[in-house]
C-alpha cells in the first residue's frame, strides 16, 4: 500500500517546523525558502495551509521534462528529480499546475518533494498533526470535508500538540 | 555554531551599511540575543545619552537558536536606552522577523546615528540598503507593510515597522512585526522613529547552518519538544487559552490590578478572561478567538488570533477591522480591561487591534489610561484637557477614543502618550503613576504576590514580569510552590528567576518556554548549536554577568538605590479583598537581602568581588 | 494495427510511448530525420555551456528504451505521403502503410532575407549539429552576434554571455521577447541584459553580413559590428513542405480539429507544425512549446488508438525564460481580453515585475518577473478555470498571493 502525506490546514499553527525539517533533510541547513513543502499564511482568514506535491497521477512535471529528470520512485510512488540530469530549464515549474515544483537558484535545479524517500521528515516533525504520512486512500479533501462538516459550530479551533515519540533524523 | 557571526552596522547619518564579524569573544561570555546586545550597547554607548538623540543606538539582535528547530526558536530583541525609562532597555518579539534576519546571515543590526530622512532598511541576505520612507512615513504599521509588500513584490518578506504613535513622539511606541508581534515595552519604536527610520524589510534565503553537532542538536530539540508537549500548561493551557488562561487564576488570587491599582480583583474579570474569548457571541455565533496559532518554530503555539464582533461600537462602518489579527494576551486584556476598569471584551479586542496597528505597548498604554481616569474622577485633569472626553473608569467608548488619539498622536492622545510616570507628574500628582523607573506594571498585584513587588522594584528595565517572573513559583508552582503572601525566600527566587530568565532571553528561544524547561532542558539544545561548552552553571552564570551588566549601565545613567522602589500605593495602601485582603508588599524586608544575594553594596552597586566573580571588567 | 509517427521530437516521442501503452502489440515506427537518438533543442543551450553533455540533451537516457516497448526508430525523412492508400514515401525510396499517421515533424527556423546570411560563420541555432559548430566559434573574447530576441534567441543568450563572448544581440522590436512580455517587462529584460554587459539593440533591423574579419554586421541605424559567429534566431515555421500533395490541409500550421486530427481520416497532427486548440482563445495556432507538444502527444495517441474518445480542451500557452539570472514566465492571455480586469505591479530597481489579467473573476493570463516559486499555479488556475470570488480583489491587492488565492479556493482551509 502506497503512503501519502495527508495535509489538514485546520490543524496547522504557522510554526514552519515542517519547511525546517524539510530543508535540513534535503541541504542541511534550516532554511525555510529552500523547503519543498511551505506554509501559507491566511492573515485575515486566521488560517494556514501547509502545501507541497501531492504525487499526482497525472504527474505535468514529469511529463514536461524535456530530458527525463523526473522519474517514479518505484517504492513510494513519489516523482524525484534527478538533480545528475536535471538542466534547469524550469518548463517543469510552469506545468505543474499546482505550483510545487520549484527552481532553486542556488543549485540551477528545480527542488520538489520526494516524500524522503519514505520517511517525510515535514510529517516528523510537525507537532500538531497537521501533516502525516498515512495509507494513500485516507487522504485529501473527503477527510478535511469529514472535518469540515464534523467541527464544532461554536468555539474556536485551538490546536494543540500530538502525542508522539521522540524522532531521529538521518545525518542530511 | 548557530552564530551567524556578522552583525550589520548601519550609521543612518552617513547613509552607509557595512557588515562586520561578530565579537566571537563576547559570545562566548553573553551567548547572543539580549547578553550580547546589551554587552555592545554598553561598550558602545554613553549611558547618559539622551535616548532619543543620534547617540542613541537601537540593537535588533536575534540568538544562536533563532531560525533553528529549536522549539519557539524565532526570537529577536531591540535593545537601547529606553525613552520610557532612561534604563537599559531589550523588548523581545516573536513572529517570523527574527527567523528572517538570521536566514539572510545577521546576528544583529546596529543602527547609529539619525537619517537626515525617514528611511527605511532592505535586506536581501548579504545586501542592505536604506531606502527613502517616502510614502509610508506618516502611515500606520498595517498601511505600510502594504505598501512595502506591494513594492518589493515579494510574498516571503517580513517587516518590523513603527507606527503613527512612534513618530509623534509616544514615549512607549514599539515595534510591530509580521502586523502583531511586538517588542512591546520601554518604547524602543520610539527610538526607531526618533533615528528616522520606519521599518526593517527582511529576505533571508540563505537558512541556519553552522550547527555545531546537528544530529546531537536534532536530538536535543526533539528532547525539547517532547517536554514541552507533555506539560501542562505549554502542552494544552497555552494553546487552548493562551497566556489569557491566567485572567481567572490571578484574580482568584486577589493579585489583579483594578483601576489602576485601587483594588486587586476585578469583578469583570470573567468577561475578559481566556475563557470569554471561546464563548460564541450573540451577534454572529462566533467565538472572539479563532484559532491559535505560533511564531516561528513554535511548538506551543499560543497566540490569539480574534476577531471583533462587526456590529460592535467600535467597528461600526470600518470593515478593515473586521478580519482576523493578533487577539488579546493576558497582560493587554490586563491593561486594557482591570486597570481602566473597562469588561466589554469587543473594546479590548479593538484597542488591542489598534496597538498593533500603530505600535503601542498595550501594558503602558492602558495603565496610563487607567492613571488618567484616576486623575480625572480625583479632579485633576478636566474635560478641557481631555477634549471633552469623560475619563471615567470602566467606559469602553473612552477606551476605544483614547487609543485612537495615542496612534495618531492627536489631542489628549499625546498627553496619553507620555506615559503614566510623565502624566502624572504634570497633572500634580506623581503617586498615582503605578510605574517602576518610569515603566507601568504588568498584570500582578504585588500584594498578593509578594515576590513581583521585588521583582518590579530591581528589574534593569523598569516594572516588568518577564524579568523575574515568580508567579510561576507563587502562583502556578512552578518548579515549586512558594506562599505568594510571604517575602521569606523571595529574593533569593528572584534573583534565581531573573538571572535563568536573562540566559532563556540570551538564546532566541521564548521565555514562555520556561513554564516546562528548565535551563537543565535548555542547556544541551545549546550545547549541541554552538561551541564553547554550555553548561546549565555557565548559562546561569551567564544569565548572572547578563544582569550585573544591565544594572551597571543604569547606574552609570544615574538610577540609585531610590530607582529601586515601588509606588507608595503598594507599600502603604493595602489590598481591599480576596487572599492578600489587608496586605501591602513587605519591599522593605526583601530589597535588602536581594542586594546581599546578588553580592551588591547596600545601595545596590555590585561589589569589587561580584564584578570580578562575574569577568565584568 | 501499424501506427507510424514523424517527427522524433518530445511530441513524437511522448506519443510513441503512449501508442505502445493503449495499443500493446501494435506496429510503431517514430521516423526522425536527425542523426542522433531522438533530443531535445530545449537542452541545447546547458549543452553549449558544457553543463551536460551531449547524451544529456537526449529525451530518454536508456538507449534501449524505444527496443524495449518495441518501438522501431526509423532514421530517415517522409518525402510524401500518399492518402488515399496510408502509405509514407521515404527519402531512402521505400515506402510504409499504415492504419494512422502521426505527423509531429515540428519546425525549422525561418532564414531572414538577410544578404550574407549564408556566409560561413553565420548559424541558427536549432540542431545539435547547429550547436557543435556554434561551440567551436564560443571563445571567450569573440564578437558575436544574435540575430532576435525572441524565446528561442533568448534561451541560447545566456549560454553565450556565460561563454565569455563579446555579445550583441539585435531585435526588430522595441523589447526582448516581445511575444511573452509587454513593453514594460519585455524593456526590463532588455536593461537587466544590458547591466550584464550584453549590448541589447531593440528597434533594430539587420541590414547585411558582410564577410570581413571574418563577419560585419550593419545595422539599420548606421553602426555596425565586426562579429566571429552570428546566430540567427528569428522564428521558426512549421515543418509542412513535405505534405504537399497529400490533401492534409496547411494554413500556417497542419490543420487539425479538437481531437487533433487533420483534414484527412487517420492522419494527426502534433508539437510544433499543428495548428492546435488554444485554451485560451478557442481557437487553432500553432504554439511551439514544449508541455503543448507533450500533451498533443498524449492525446493523439490515445485518440488514434481509441478513436475520438477524448477531445482537446486546448493547451495553455506559456513560456518560463532564464535571461542572465532574470527568471520570466507568461502564461495564457497574458496580454489581456477585451473587458478584463489586470494588475501589474513594477519594480525596476530590483527587477520584479507581475501581470495578472482577470476576465470575469478569473484569471487568464499572467506574466511576471522575478517570480520563481510557485508560477505553475497560475497554468492551473488558468486551465482549471478557478473561480476566485473575493480572492479577485485581494490578488489587485497584492498580486504575488496567487498560491494563497489557489489554496484558498480549492482547499478546505478549515
Amino acid at each position: 500500500m502506497l503512503r501519502a502525506l495527508s495535509l489538514e490546514p485546520e490543524r496547522c499553527t504557522g510554526c514552519l517546523q515542517c519547511e525546517m525539517a524539510c530543508s535540513f533533510e534535503n541541504d542541511g541547513v534550516f532554511n525555510p525558502a529552500k523547503s519543498r513543502i511551505k506554509v501559507f499564511a491566511f492573515h485575515e482568514e486566521g488560517r494556514f495551509a501547509p502545501y507541497t506535491c501531492t504525487q499526482c497521477d497525472e504527474a505535468w512535471c514529469m511529463k514536461a521534462c524535456p530530458v527525463d529528470a523526473i522519474v517514479i520512485n518505484a517504492e513510494t510512488g513519489s516523482k524525484d528529480v534527478l538533480d545528475s540530469v536535471c538542466v534547469g530549464c524550469k518548463v517543469c515549474t510552469i506545468a505543474c499546475p499546482f505550483g510545487t515544483i520549484n527552481y532553486n537558484s542556488s543549485t540551477g535545479k528545480v527542488i520538489k518533494c520526494d516524500l524522503c524517500g519514505g520517511d517525510p521528515h515535514c510529517a516528523k516533525a510537525c507537532p500538531t498533526g497537521a501533516i502525516t504520512y498515512v495509507d494513500a486512500d485516507s487522504t485529501g479533501m473527503e477527510r478535511m470535508r469529514a472535518w469540515a462538516q464534523n467541527r464544532p459550530e461554536a468555539g474556536p479551533n485551538y490546536i494543540t500538540p500530538v502525542e508522539k515519540d521522540i524522532q531521529t533524523y538521518q545525518r542530511p | 555554531m548557530a552564530w551567524a557571526k556578522k552583525i550589520l552596522r548601519v550609521n543612518l547619518s552617513e547613509g552607509s551599511v557595512k557588515s562586520e564579524p561578530l565579537n566571537m569573544e563576547w559570545a562566548q561570555q553573553y551567548l547572543g540575543q539580549r547578553g550580547l546586545a546589551s554587552k555592545y550597547l554598553v561598550e558602545e554607548i554613553d549611558p547618559k545619552c539622551d535616548p532619543l538623540g543620534p547617540d542613541n543606538k537601537l540593537i535588533f539582535t536575534t540568538g544562536p537558536l533563532t531560525g533553528t528547530m529549536a522549539s519557539t526558536g524565532g526570537r529577536y530583541s531591540v535593545v537601547t536606552k529606553g525613552p520610557l525609562t532612561g534604563a537599559i532597555a531589550c523588548s523581545n518579539s516573536g513572529g517570523y522577523l527574527g527567523a528572517e534576519l538570521k536566514m539572510a546571515g545577521w546576528d544583529m543590526i546596529i543602527f547609529e546615528g539619525r537619517s537626515p530622512e525617514p528611511v527605511y532598511l532592505y535586506i536581501s541576505n548579504d545586501k542592505a540598503e536604506l531606502m527613502s520612507a517616502d510614502g509610508i512615513w506618516g502611515k500606520s504599521v498595517w498601511a505600510a507593510d502594504k505598501i512595502i509588500r506591494a513594492k518589493h513584490q515579494d510574498p516571503q518578506i517580513r517587516i518590523a515597522c513603527v507606527g503613527r504613535s512612534a513618530e509623534a513622539g509616544c514615549f512607549y511606541s514599539a515595534i510591530i512585526n509580521d502586523l502583531h508581534r511586538a517588542a512591546g515595552r520601554s518604547g524602543v519604536g520610539t527610538v526607531m522613529a526618533s533615528k528616522n527610520v520606519k521599518a526593517v524589510v527582511c529576505r533571508g534565503t540563505q537558512g541556519v547552518g553552522n550547527i555545531k553537532d546537528p544530529m546531537a542538536f536534532m536530538k536535543a530539540t526533539e528532547e525539547g519538544k517532547k517536554v514541552l508537549r507533555e506539560n501542562a500548561v505549554t502542552g494544552a493551557g497555552l494553546p487552548q487559552f493562551g497566556t489569557q488562561v491566567l485572567m481567572n487564576v490571578i484574580n482568584e488570587t486577589g493579585a489583579l490590578p483594578t483601576r489602576n491599582m485601587q483594588e486587586v480583583q476585578f469583578k469583570g474579570a470573567s468577561k475578559i478572561s481566556g475563557e470569554a474569548m471561546h464563548e460564541p457571541r450573540k451577534s454572529d455565533g462566533k467565538p472572539n478567538l479563532t484559532t491559535n496559532a505560533a511564531c516561528f518554530g513554535c511548538t506551543i503555539a499560543c497566540g490569539r488570533i480574534s476577531t471583533i464582533d462587526k456590529t460592535h461600537f467600535s467597528v461600526e462602518n470600518k470593515p478593515q477591522y473586521w478580519g482576523n489579527s493578533g487577539g488579546l494576551e493576558y497582560e493587554a486584556a490586563w491593561a486594557l480591561g482591570a486597570a481602566t476598569g473597562v469588561d466589554d471584551l469587543d473594546a479590548l479586542t479593538y484597542a488591542n487591534f489598534v496597538c498593533n496597528e500603530d505600535g503601542l505597548d498595550p501594558i503602558t498604554f492602558g495603565a496610563t489610561v487607567g492613571a488618567a481616569m484616576e486623575l480625572y474622577e480625583k479632579g485633576a485633569i478636566t474635560k478641557q484637557d481631555t477634549g471633552g472626553i469623560k475619563f471615567k473608569f470602566g467606559k469602553a467608548e473612552v477606551l476605544t477614543k483614547a487609543v485612537e488619539l495615542v496612534a495618531a498622536g492627536e489631542g489628549f492622545g499625546k498627553d496619553l502618550g507620555l506615559g503614566s510616570k510623565r502624566l502624572c507628574e504634570k497633572y500634580g500628582h506623581p503617586e498615582l503613576s503605578m510605574s517602576v523607573k518610569g515603566q507601568e506594571f504588568p498584570a500582578y498585584d504585588p500584594r498578593g504576590i509578594q515576590g513581583m513587588g521585588l521583582a518590579y522594584a530591581t528589574s534593569n528595565r523598569g516594572a516588568c514580569h518577564l524579568r523575574g517572573y515568580t508567579v510561576a513559583s507563587e502562583v502556578l508552582g512552578i518548579p515549586e510552590k512558594t506562599d505568594p503572601l510571604v517575602t521569606e525566600g523571595k529574593a533569593g527566587l528572584v534573583k534565581a528567576f531573573q538571572d535563568a530568565t536573562a540566559a532563556f532571553d540570551s538564546a532566541g528561544i521564548c521565555l514562555f518556554t520556561s513554564f516546562a524547561w528548565s535551563l537543565d532542558d535548555v542547556a544541551p539544545q545549546i550545547d549541541a548549536a554552538c561551541e564553547g561548552g554550555w553548561s546549565t552553571e555557565k548559562l546561569l552564570e551567564l544569565g548572572e554577568r547578563v544582569w550585573n551588566m544591565e544594572k551597571e549601565f543604569n547606574l552609570e545613567a544615574g538610577f540609585t538605590k531610590a530607582d529601586d522602589n515601588l509606588p507608595p500605593r503598594l507599600i502603604s495602601e493595602a489590598a481591599g479583598s480576596g487572599p492578600a485582603e489587608g496586605k501591602v508588599n513587605e519591599l522593605d524586608k526583601m530589597l535588602p537581602e536581594y542586594y546581599a544575594a546578588r553580592g551588591w553594596d547596600e545601595q545596590g552597586v555590585p561589589t569589587a568581588d561580584t564584578r570580578q566573580r562575574l569577568g565584568l571588567s | 494495427m501499424d501506427h507510424i509517427v514523424i517527427g522524433a521530437g518530445p511530441a513524437g516521442v511522448v506519443a510513441v510511448e503512449q501508442l505502445r501503452k493503449h495499443d500493446p502489440n501494435g506496429g510503431i515506427v517514430l521516423i526522425g530525420d536527425e542523426p542522433e537518438p531522438p533530443y531535445s533543442r530545449m537542452a541545447i543551450p546547458y549543452y553549449l555551456v558544457k553543463r551536460i553533455d551531449e547524451a544529456g540533451t537526449h529525451l530518454r537516457k536508456d538507449p534501449g528504451h524505444y527496443g524495449a516497448l518495441g518501438i522501431e526508430v526509423l532514421r530517415d525523412r517522409v518525402s510524401s505521403i500518399d492518402t488515399a492508400n496510408q502509405e509514407i514515401m521515404l527519402d531512402a525510396g521505400s515506402s510504409r502503410r499504415y492504419d494512422r499517421l502521426l505527423i509531429a515533424a515540428g519546425a525549422s527556423p525561418i532564414t531572414p532575407p538577410i544578404s550574407g546570411v549564408d556566409l560561413p560563420g553565420v548559424y541558427n541555432c536549432w540542431t545539435l549539429e547547429d550547436a557543435r559548430s556554434i561551440i567551436k566559434l564560443m571563445e571567450p573574447g569573440n564578437s558575436v552576434v544574435l540575430v532576435g530576441a525572441g524565446f528561442i534567441g533568448c534561451i541560447i543568450l545566456e549560454a553565450l554571455a556565460a561563454s565569455g563572448v563579446k555579445l550583441t544581440v539585435v531585435e526588430t522590436e522595441n523589447r526582448m521577447v516581445p511575444r511573452m512580455m509587454n513593453d514594460v517587462s519585455g524593456g526590463m529584460i532588455k536593461d537587466w541584459c544590458s547591466n550584464k554587459g550584453v549590448n541589447v539593440l531593440t528597434s533594430t533591423r539587420v541590414n547585411a553580413i558582410e564577410a570581413a574579419h571574418p563577419l560585419l554586421v550593419r545595422f539599420d541605424n548606421g553602426e555596425e559590428v565586426a562579429a566571429d559567429l552570428v546566430i540567427t534566431a528569428t522564428g521558426v515555421a512549421p515543418n509542412t513542405a513535405f505534405l504537399e500533395g497529400s490533401g492534409i490541409d496547411v494554413d500556417a500550421g497542419i490543420v487539425v480539429n479538437e481531437f487533433l486530427e487533420t483534414s484527412v481520416p487517420n492522419v494527426y497532427a502534433a508539437g510544433d507544425c499543428a495548428r492546435g486548440k488554444d485554451f485560451s482563445t478557442g481557437g487553432y495556432s500553432v504554439q511551439a512549446i514544449q508541455p503543448t507538444a507533450v500533451e498533443h502527444g498524449m492525446l493523439t495517441a490515445r485518440n488514434m488508438v481509441h478513436g475520438h474518445s477524448q477531445g482537446n480542451r486546448g493547451q495553455v500557452n506559456m513560456n518560463v525564460l532564464d535571461t542572465l539570472g532574470l527568471i520570466s514566465s507568461s502564461f495564457g492571455m497574458w496580454m489581456g481580453v477585451d473587458g478584463g480586469d489586470s494588475v501589474e505591479r513594477i519594480d525596476r530597481d530590483r527587477f520584479r515585475y507581475v501581470n495578472l489579467q482577470f476576465e470575469d473573476d478569473r484569471i487568464v493570463g499572467a506574466s511576471a518577473l522575478g517570480m520563481t516559486d510557485h508560477v505553475g499555479v497560475l497554468r492551473g488556475m488558468i486551465q482549471s478555470k478557478t473561480r476566485l470570488g473575493d480572492w479577485k480583489e485581494k490578488l489587485q491587492d497584492d498580486p504575488t498571493r496567487v498560491m494563497e488565492a489557489y489554496l484558498a479556493n480549492t482547499q478546505v482551509l478549515g
